[in-house]
């Protein structure tokens, strides 16, 4: 066997292990650790994906001595390797860019804490993303939940603890209907491991009395997924927990945790049910319109918000919305458009997180939009990387939002009935021209000198700040410019998941 | 002025509300023993409309207007049934179990048939979950310490979370209990009890792999132990064994030895190559291979978790400096 085929072994451990060893570290020491750690990963989930593109097939690995029924088991295709790829380029990049953010708002003995919360987290991250096995995912699940409680009381300020009350709430209800999911269909199958699951229910959905039972426990495990990744009726958490976390975690939060859940979700949709099987189910046309209600209502929230990291957040409602349409319109092109936006969201919307602070730091430490006129001029870099990443969030040729659009459109196009594709289309003007609206009123407002007279004289940035945005652009250029090659690699990484 | 009587379903509904707290008249230490009543009645109704009058809270207000309330309560009456409804009628439509699909047994019967030969434990729920599915317990045993972590982050005092006036009530608390404590039944009562739960403790913590129990149970009882010397003898007594540092670096050397035995396990059952550890004969103290090493560690932290939360509720920390 190939050593490389123990590196998601070796991801998943060793975070757990770094994650307890933070907590002994001062916590300079812890930074500097994290960031170190989340270098090493990158490479071992490059070396990963370069691995199944050179095979073209997945590998499953065997957790201990008890193969597949019996014992755990992890799994590494192309797809798993590039998501955790993304997560962990991400996460370097707030952990990065935020982090002089978290001495000021982190109380000085706990900060090595919250470094050992970020690796725990960087270990379900993965766990999620590789699991071949639906109680390991749930697992996993449990100790993301906490761990983003976590990083969000971390600033203990009056808010802060308020918005994790609310969120914990929220993703405790997630949690429990995702387990009475999973318990369902283990009651019905009698395994847990995904593929041995799904034989069984190949062969259990020949008695229509079971398929219903199978459609409500599936329905049960989406509903509950979907409040914690934020499905439409169930966003009105994410303002809060966004906009008063530290900027580290408020782009952690925003970028990953719900993604993971999300591409647990599709995972548990192709290797659990099986795709042709929820095709036919209608918990698909719920997805859809839900999808469809989240960005226009996301839009109209961030339209009203009166504060940058409000506006942010809203729109990241809507954003998550695109994500359930692409899982709506089903089709193997409607889920490469969805996990495409997986990208382009995460890339984006951390880059987002951690640029508002800065602009508010010029602003009399003001998120309000009157307070920030003019701040993309005392702060040129923030200026322009806001304006990267709201253009991208706009679609704007070259950047990462603007392939994701066209894939959405195409993919209505392609793969629905007419009904949905004059709908999808519809929704995606309306979204597109709002987004174009509250961000570019954004930009202006960034560039209008507050009171002309006086010379302003711009801040610098350290490196540490400047390199993860760096980095993030080139994501996103690279999502906007390069996005075939990104989506050959999602589509051969779903056709290894059927 | 003639004095209103209020029934106590109406001071229930005001504790409905939010308007008064129901434990008030039967918690004193919540109040500050030189400030009189009169006075700390007068403080809390200045603070109150303090908080009525910021803006966050008025538009709080507005929100939970008359109807939005109605709403929201028809609307939680509504889908709380409907699930309930939705989750009787899938448990009363479910395959019987075993009988309409054999195959569902497949994975318990080896469990249950070859468990003992194939693990060495006796015990098949540890050789389960220790051996068969051991990742799961190895991120179980982390969420533990996760919820651990927050909850320090939660309530170990800093500058954060202590202003001056909370700093006066821990320390009047600090004293009052030691007072308390000095001579009382309590403290006989741990005497004589505590070393019994100790050994209880160990005796659940070992004989895991044999019957009943494990790290989980074993380390409830040994945290049992922890809160009930802690309550009985101060908090000075076991901050001589227990320190902030020793916790800590207890806690991660248990949690570390965990995470890479295992690490050494998953690598080579999935390499194929040969574990050198011994899996002893089924029914004996040393059986079941890394059960009972698994066992110990997990026992460590479930204990130092119980004890770390009921200091931190209790004070504000874990263990003394």
């Amino acid at each position: 066997m190939d050593f490389i085929r123990n590196f998601p072994l070796f991801t998943i451990v060793l975070s757990l292990f770094s994650g307890v060893l933070c907590t002994v570290f001062k916590g300079r020491t812890a930074r500097i650790y994290t960031a170190v750690y989340e270098c090493f990963l990158t490479a071992l989930v490059s070396c990963v994906l370069w691995y199944t593109m050179k095979t073209g097939t997945s590998f499953t690995y065997v957790m201990g001595e008890f193969p597949a029924p019996w014992g755990n088991e992890i799994r590494a295709g192309t797809l798993e390797a590039v998501i955790a790829l993304l997560f962990l380029v991400v996460l370097f990049s707030s952990v990065v860019g935020g982090w002089n953010f978290v001495s000021t708002d982190i109380d000085e003995s706990k900060i090595n804490l919250y470094y050992g919360l970020i690796n725990l987290m960087t270990a379900a991250l993965m766990a999620m993303t590789w699991t071949n096995d639906l109680f390991t995912g749930y697992v996993f699940l449990e100790i993301l939940t906490l761990t983003s409680c976590g990083i969000l009381i971390v600033r203990e300020i009056g808010r802060t603890t308020l918005a994790a009350v609310r969120y914990m709430i929220m993703n405790l209800l997630g949690s429990a209907l995702f387990l009475l999911g999973v318990v369902l269909l283990y009651d019905i199958t009698g395994h847990l491991l995904m593929v041995p699951m799904r034989e069984q229910i190949g062969l259990l959905i020949q008695d229509p009395g079971n398929r219903m039972i199978l459609t409500l426990a599936v329905g049960i495990l989406t509903i509950g997924l979907g409040i914690k990744s934020g499905l439409f009726p169930f966003y009105f958490w994410m303002p809060d927990t966004y906009g008063w976390a530290t900027p580290t975690s408020a782009s952690i939060l925003s970028a990953l945790v719900s993604k993971c859940y999300l591409f647990l979700l599709i995972k548990i949709y192709w290797r659990v049910v099986g795709i042709d099987m929820f095709q036919q189910m209608p918990i698909r046309n719920l997805l859809l319109v839900l999808g469809m209600c989240g960005i226009v209502f996301g839009s109209l929230s961030a339209l009203r918000a009166g504060n940058i990291n409000r506006m942010t957040a809203f729109s990241s409602a809507a954003q998550i919305g695109y994500i359930y349409m692409g899982i709506g319109i089903g089709g193997e092109i409607g889920y490469t458009a969805a996990i495409f936006h997986i990208f382009a969201h995460a890339v984006t919307k951390s880059m987002l997180f951690l640029t508002t602070p800065r602009l508010a730091a010029v602003s009399e430490d003001s998120l309000l939009f009157r307070k920030l006129t003019g701040s993309g001029l005392r702060d040129k870099n923030a200026g322009i990387y806001f304006m990267v990443s709201a253009f991208s969030m706009i679609g704007i040729p070259m950047f990462a939002g603007f392939s994701s659009k066209i894939m959405f459109g195409v993919a209505a196009v392609r793969a629905g009935s007419v009904r949905e594709m004059v709908m999808v289309i519809i929704v995606l003007a309306l979204s597109s021209s709002l987004n174009a609206y509250y961000f570019i009123r954004t930009i202006i407002r960034l560039y209008t000198r507050s009171d002309p007279g006086r010379r302003v004289r711009p801040v610098r940035h350290r490196l540490s700040y400047n390199i993860p945005m760096i980095l993030l652009t080139a994501a996103n250029l690279l999502l906007g410019l390069g996005s075939v090659a990104i989506v050959d690699m999602i589509q051969r990484g779903l056709e290894m998941f059927s | 002025m003639k004095k209103q009587k209020i029934t106590a379903g109406e001071r229930f509904r005001r504790w409905l509300d939010g308007e008064t707290d129901i434990m008030e008249s039967l918690m004193d230490f919540n109040e500050n023993p030189y400030v009189s009543h009169h006075e700390a009645k007068e403080n809390k109704r200045i603070r109150n409309r303090r908080i009525d009058e910021s803006t966050s809270a008025k538009r709080m207000m507005s929100a939970e207007r008359k109807g939005f309330r109605v709403m929201y309560s028809v609307v939680a009456v509504i889908s709380c049934v409907s699930l309930i409804g939705v989750l009787l009628f899938v448990l009363a439509n479910l395959p019987r179990y075993g009988v309409e699909n054999p195959r569902t047994v497949e994975v318990v019967s080896r469990y249950v048939e070859k468990g003992v030969s194939e693990t060495g434990a006796v015990n098949i729920v540890a050789g389960m979950i220790l051996d068969y599915r051991a990742f799961d317990t190895l991120g179980e045993s982390h969420v533990l310490f996760t919820a651990l972590v927050c909850v320090m982050i939660l309530l170990r005092k800093d500058r954060k979370n202590m202003s001056g006036v909370m700093d006066d009530y821990y320390t009047i608390a600090k004293e009052r209990f030691h007072e308390i404590s000095t001579e009382s039944i309590l403290r006989l009562v741990g005497a004589l009890l505590i070393p019994c739960i100790f050994v209880f403790g160990i005796y659940v913590l070992l004989n895991g792999q044999n019957g009943p129990g494990g790290g989980f149970s074993g380390g409830a009882v040994m945290g049992a132990g922890f809160i009930m010397a802690s309550a009985s003898f101060g908090f000075d007594r076991v901050d001589r064994v227990i320190t902030q540092k020793l916790s800590a670096f207890i806690a991660f050397a248990a949690l570390s030895f965990y995470s890479f035995a295992k690490g050494y396990v998953f690598f080579t059952g999935a390499n194929g190559l040969e574990n050198h550890i011994p899996k002893g004969t089924p029914g004996a103290i040393l059986s079941g291979g890394l059960i009972l090493p698994l066992d110990i560690a997990v026992g460590i932290v479930v204990a130092f978790t119980m004890f770390g939360f009921y200091s931190l509720f209790r004070r504000g920390n874990i263990g003394g400096q």
